[in-house]
């Protein structure tokens, strides 16, 4: 394995994307993705972690993340098409109902 | 070597995704390139030696979630959002306020860069599989318990989130 910071580098670069994707997109389904993404580079961290310290614990924790992953993917996908039946609309800023 | 020059391949093929799938305009091209990202990030499992993790990158995120992301994308209406402006209003002040993030994050990177060295000698179990299944069924029963829980309850609000009339 190669020194840790390596990958804890490449974790912090994919979260970075991943942060700018949800908060500067319109559209809800790259929100989403954006999130997968964040979730994805958190794995990253854990699994090096739990390679540094010789143990499973990291990798388990990472799999408790991916059944997290895919529960809100699950959802969040229902509450999209939810959405687009009744306001025909997937774009965050076009969903204002509760604005006054 | 050959460790680095896999680490290299897969860290630069990941990034180079991720921003692409940010930036495309096309939601169909952006779920792709997540594919190739989390495609990509499997191989960085493989080369920590977690292979079931591998395994399960594979199949539950490229082959469920995707698939799933991908048929929602089909069912919603695509072309009228692809000559829409792709980013919100505040967009510069999000990206700002995201640039600011990062650099605390790499604050922290500096500031405790002197603990992050080589480590110890880890010891890696050579059945990673069965080592991940005895924790998981041992040590972490409830956990896993209780994620089968989530999962339910997740079921039962995407098949009622798919209703009719909600």
């Amino acid at each position: 394995m190669l020194p840790i910071g390596n990958y804890l580098f490449l974790s912090f670069t994919l979260f970075t994307i991943g942060v700018i994707g949800v908060l500067t997109r319109r559209n809800v389904i790259v929100m989403l993705m954006s999130i997968e993404l964040i979730l994805n580079a958190v794995n990253i961290n854990l699994i090096a972690f739990s390679r540094y310290w010789g143990g499973v614990d990291g990798q388990i924790f990472a799999i408790f993340v991916i059944t997290d992953a895919a529960a809100e993917a699950a959802v969040g996908l229902g509450i999209i098409l939810a959405f687009f039946r009744n306001r025909d609309t997937v774009l965050a800023d076009e969903m204002d109902l509760l604005k006054w | 070597m050959l460790n680095a020059v896999l680490f290299y391949f897969f860290a630069v093929l990941a990034v180079a995704s991720a921003i692409l799938m940010v930036t495309r305009r096309n939601i169909i091209h952006g779920a792709v390139f997540l594919i190739t990202t989390l495609l990509a990030t499997a191989g960085i499992f493989l080369q920590l030696q977690a292979e079931f993790l591998f395994v399960v990158q594979i199949i539950l995120y490229v082959g469920g979630i995707m698939v799933l992301f991908v048929f929602v994308i089909m069912l919603v209406d695509l072309d009228l959002s692809l000559h829409l402006v792709q980013f919100n209003r505040q967009r510069f002040v999000a990206g700002a306020l995201a640039l600011v993030l990062a650099a605390q994050v790499l604050g922290a990177f500096w500031v405790s860069r002197s603990s992050i060295g080589p480590g110890p000698a880890a010891v890696v179990a050579p059945q990673n599989t069965e080592a991940v299944g005895q924790a998981l069924f041992g040590r972490y029963m409830l956990p896993f318990e209780i994620a089968s829980i989530l999962l339910l309850v997740a079921m039962i609000g995407a098949v009622v989130m798919g209703k009719r009339r909600i």
